[in-house]
C-alpha cells in the first residue's frame, strides 16, 4: 500500500513540475508542499533529477543526431571521409605529410612513416584477424564420406520417404543450442554466414534441416529454426538463461562439436569483457577449438551465461564468449521482424533452470541433447 | 582579439541550441574536414577524427545552450580551439607525445573553462548513461518510454502488457525508485 501511495505522489509531483495541473490542484498542491516537508523535498529533488534525466536524453539525442549527419555527409560525399586502416592509412599519412610539408617533403615523409609505425603499433584498434572465430571448415572429402554414412543412417531410420531427397555436403560447421523446445537454436552469425542449406545434428546424429530465421553480423548471433518434418519437439529446455553477467572465477562449462563428438570443456570466467574491453561479449578460460562457436557457455546453476565465439589469436587457453544477454537482444530483434510467425512471437526465454541441484555429471548428462551441430554449405 | 560574428553564424547557433538538424548539418559540413585535417595530420585516424570533432561539437552545443552564452569568435575558430585542447590532451593520456602542432593561420580562443565543464556533465551523463543500462528489462524501456519518448501510460501499459496502466504505473516509480537509488550511490562515489 505504501508503494501504490508514492506512486501517487510521484505523479502528482511529476504533473506539477510539467505544469499539467489545473489551477485548483495546483493551489492544492502548493498548500501540501508547505504544510508537509517532506512532499516539498520530494518535489525540489525529483525535479532536479528530472532535469538529469532530461538533459541526458537531449545529450544521447544530440549525440545520435551527429552521427547521423556524419553518415549522410560521408555518402554523399560532402565531407571528407577516409577510412583507411593498417597499410593504407601508411599511404595515407604519407600523402597527406608530402602535400602539407611541401618542400620538406622527404624529410616529412620518414618521420610520418615512423609515426605510423609508432601509431599502427601502439593502436590498440582490434582487428578482427587477431581473433580466430571458431566455425570449422570441414574436410570436405572425408566430410562427404561422413554425410553419406549419416545420409544413410538417417535414411535407414526415415525410412523411405525421404529416399529421392538430394545429399548435400556441407563445408562448415560449428555449434547451436536450443533456447526453445520448438525447435529454435542460436548459434554464431559466423558459423552461418553465406549459407545455402543449413543443418543440425543432434548428440545421437541425427540430422534436421534447418533455417536462419535471424542475424546479426555486428554481435555474431543468429537464430536458427528446425524446420525438417521429422524433428518432434524436445522436452522443455532444463537450462535457464540468465540477463546478469556471470562473476569472475565463475565455475563454466561448455559442450560443443569442435569434431563429430560432442566435447565437454570446464572453466572459470576469467574476465566480464572480451576483446579489447568489448562490453558484449565475455573472456573465458577453457580450450575450445574450431568448431566450438555457437557453443553455450553455462555455469553450475544451470545457467547459460554466454555463447562461444572465438578466441586470440596469439593466447592459447583464452577464449570469448558473447554475453547471454545478446541472446534476448536478438530474440526481441527476431520479433520485431515483420515476417516473424507467431511461432516465433511467441518465443520465451525459460528463466528458471531445473537443473539447480543436480550434479555436474547428470547436469551435463541433461543439457547435451539440447546442443546441436551446424553444418553450412 | 573580436571577431565580429555574423548575423548568420548566431542563427546557427540558436538551430544548434534546438538540435535542429539543419543547423547541425551546416555546421558540421563546414568545419569537419578542417578538424579532421588536424587530427590526421597529427597522428590521428579518420575515426579519432570524427570522436574529437562529435566531442567539439558537443562543447559548442552545451555552449549554445547555456542562456548566458557568448561567443566573442567565429564557430570555426571555436570548434578549432577545442578540438585542438581535446586532442592534445588525448596525446598526451595515450603517452604519445607530440610537439604543439601550431596553428596554421586559425586563431586560437581560450576553452579551458567551457573544457572544464564540459568534462563534468560528460561524467553525469556517462554515470546516467551506466546507471540506466545497469537497470536492466524491462524498467530500462519502461522509463525510457515514458520519460524519453514521452509515451501515455496506457500506451505503455498495452505495449508492455500490463493488465492496465496502474500497474504500469507502479511498475514505473518502482523502477524509477530503482534507477534513483543507482545513479545516487554512484554520484556519491564518484564526488
Amino acid at each position: 500500500m505504501h508503494d501504490h501511495e508514492n506512486t501517487i505522489l510521484i505523479e502528482a509531483v511529476e504533473r506539477y513540475i510539467l505544469g499539467e495541473m489545473t489551477p485548483d490542484e495546483r493551489l492544492n498542491f502548493e498548500n501540501l508542499r508547505k504544510a508537509d516537508a517532506e512532499v516539498d523535498q520530494m518535489v525540489v529533488e525529483h525535479t532536479l533529477f528530472l532535469q538529469k534525466m532530461n538533459r541526458f536524453n537531449e545529450w544521447q539525442k544530440f549525440h545520435k543526431s551527429l552521427n547521423d549527419i556524419h553518415t549522410n555527409l560521408a555518402e554523399s560525399g560532402k565531407i571528407n571521409s577516409v577510412r583507411l586502416k593498417g597499410k593504407a592509412k601508411v599511404v595515407y599519412l604519407f600523402n597527406r605529410y608530402k602535400r602539407v610539408a611541401g618542400i620538406a617533403a622527404a624529410i616529412a615523409g620518414i618521420t610520418t612513416l615512423m609515426v605510423s609505425a609508432i601509431i599502427s603499433s601502439v593502436t590498440p584498434k582490434a582487428s578482427p584477424s587477431q581473433i580466430d572465430y571458431l566455425s570449422k571448415e570441414l574436410n570436405s572429402i572425408k566430410n562427404k564420406t561422413i554425410v553419406q554414412d549419416r545420409e544413410i543412417n538417417s535414411l535407414k531410420s526415415r525410412g523411405a520417404a525421404l529416399q529421392n531427397n538430394i545429399e548435400i555436403p556441407y563445408t562448415k560447421g560449428g555449434t547451436g543450442f536450443i533456447i526453445d523446445a520448438k525447435g529454435y537454436l542460436v548459434t554464431n552469425n559466423h558459423v552461418i554466414e553465406g549459407a545455402n542449406n543449413v543443418a543440425v545434428q543432434n548428440s545421437d546424429g541425427k540430422e534436421f534441416y534447418a533455417t536462419v530465421v535471424y542475424s546479426d553480423a555486428t554481435t555474431d548471433i543468429a537464430i536458427l529454426k528446425i524446420t525438417d518434418k521429422d524433428f518432434k519437439a524436445l522436452p522443455a529446455v532444463p537450462y535457464a538463461f540468465s540477463r546478469k553477467q556471470a562473476d569472475l572465477a565463475e565455475t563454466i562449462y561448455t559442450m560443443g562439436f569442435p569434431r563429430d563428438e560432442i566435447v565437454y570443456g570446464q572453466g572459470y570466467l576469467s574476465s566480464r569483457t572480451g576483446y579489447d574491453g568489448d562490453t558484449l561479449s565475455c573472456q573465458i578460460d577453457i580450450p575450445v577449438n574450431r568448431g566450438n562457436s555457437g557453443s553455450p557457455v553455462l555455469n553450475y546453476n544451470g545457467e547459460v551465461i554466454g555463447i562461444v565465439n572465438g578466441r586470440q589469436k596469439d593466447a592459447q587457453g583464452s577464449a570469448f564468449a558473447l554475453q547471454s544477454r545478446n541472446i534476448f537482444n536478438a530474440l526481441s530483434k527476431l520479433k520485431e521482424k515483420e515476417n516473424a510467425d507467431s511461432t516465433a512471437k511467441s518465443l520465451k526465454l525459460n528463466t528458471k533452470s531445473s537443473l539447480n541441484g543436480m550434479n555436474h555429471l547428470q547436469q551435463v548428462k541433461k543439457v547435451q541433447d539440447y546442443i546441436y551441430m551446424v553444418k553450412v554449405n | 582579439m573580436k571577431e565580429t560574428i555574423h548575423e548568420q553564424e548566431l542563427i546557427l547557433l540558436k538551430g544548434l541550441a534546438r538540435n535542429d538538424k539543419k543547423s547541425v548539418e551546416e555546421i558540421y559540413k563546414h568545419n569537419f574536414n578542417l578538424i579532421q585535417a588536424l587530427i590526421v595530420n597529427n597522428s590521428g585516424t579518420a575515426e579519432d577524427a570524427k570522436d574529437v570533432f562529435q566531442e567539439a561539437m558537443v562543447v559548442l552545443y552545451e555552449k549554445a545552450r547555456s542562456g548566458n552564452f557568448e561567443l566573442n569568435c567565429q564557430i570555426r575558430t571555436y570548434l578549432y580551439s577545442v578540438s585542438k585542447r581535446l586532442w592534445l590532451k588525448k596525446l598526451q593520456q595515450s603517452n604519445r607525445f607530440i610537439s604543439d602542432p601550431g596553428d596554421e593561420g586559425m586563431a586560437n580562443v581560450p576553452v579551458e573553462d567551457d573544457l572544464t565543464e564540459h568534462d563534468e556533465k560528460e561524467t553525469e551523463f556517462e554515470m546516467m548513461h551506466q546507471s540506466i543500462n545497469k537497470l536492466g528489462e524491462p524498467c530500462k524501456s519502461l522509463l525510457e518510454a515514458f520519460y524519453f519518448q514521452k509515451k501515455s501510460m496506457q500506451d505503455i501499459a498495452d505495449g508492455f502488457g500490463y493488465t492496465n496502466s496502474e500497474n504500469a504505473k507502479t511498475q514505473k516509480y518502482k523502477c524509477l525508485m530503482r534507477l534513483k537509488k543507482i545513479f545516487f550511490t554512484n554520484y556519491t562515489k564518484k564526488d
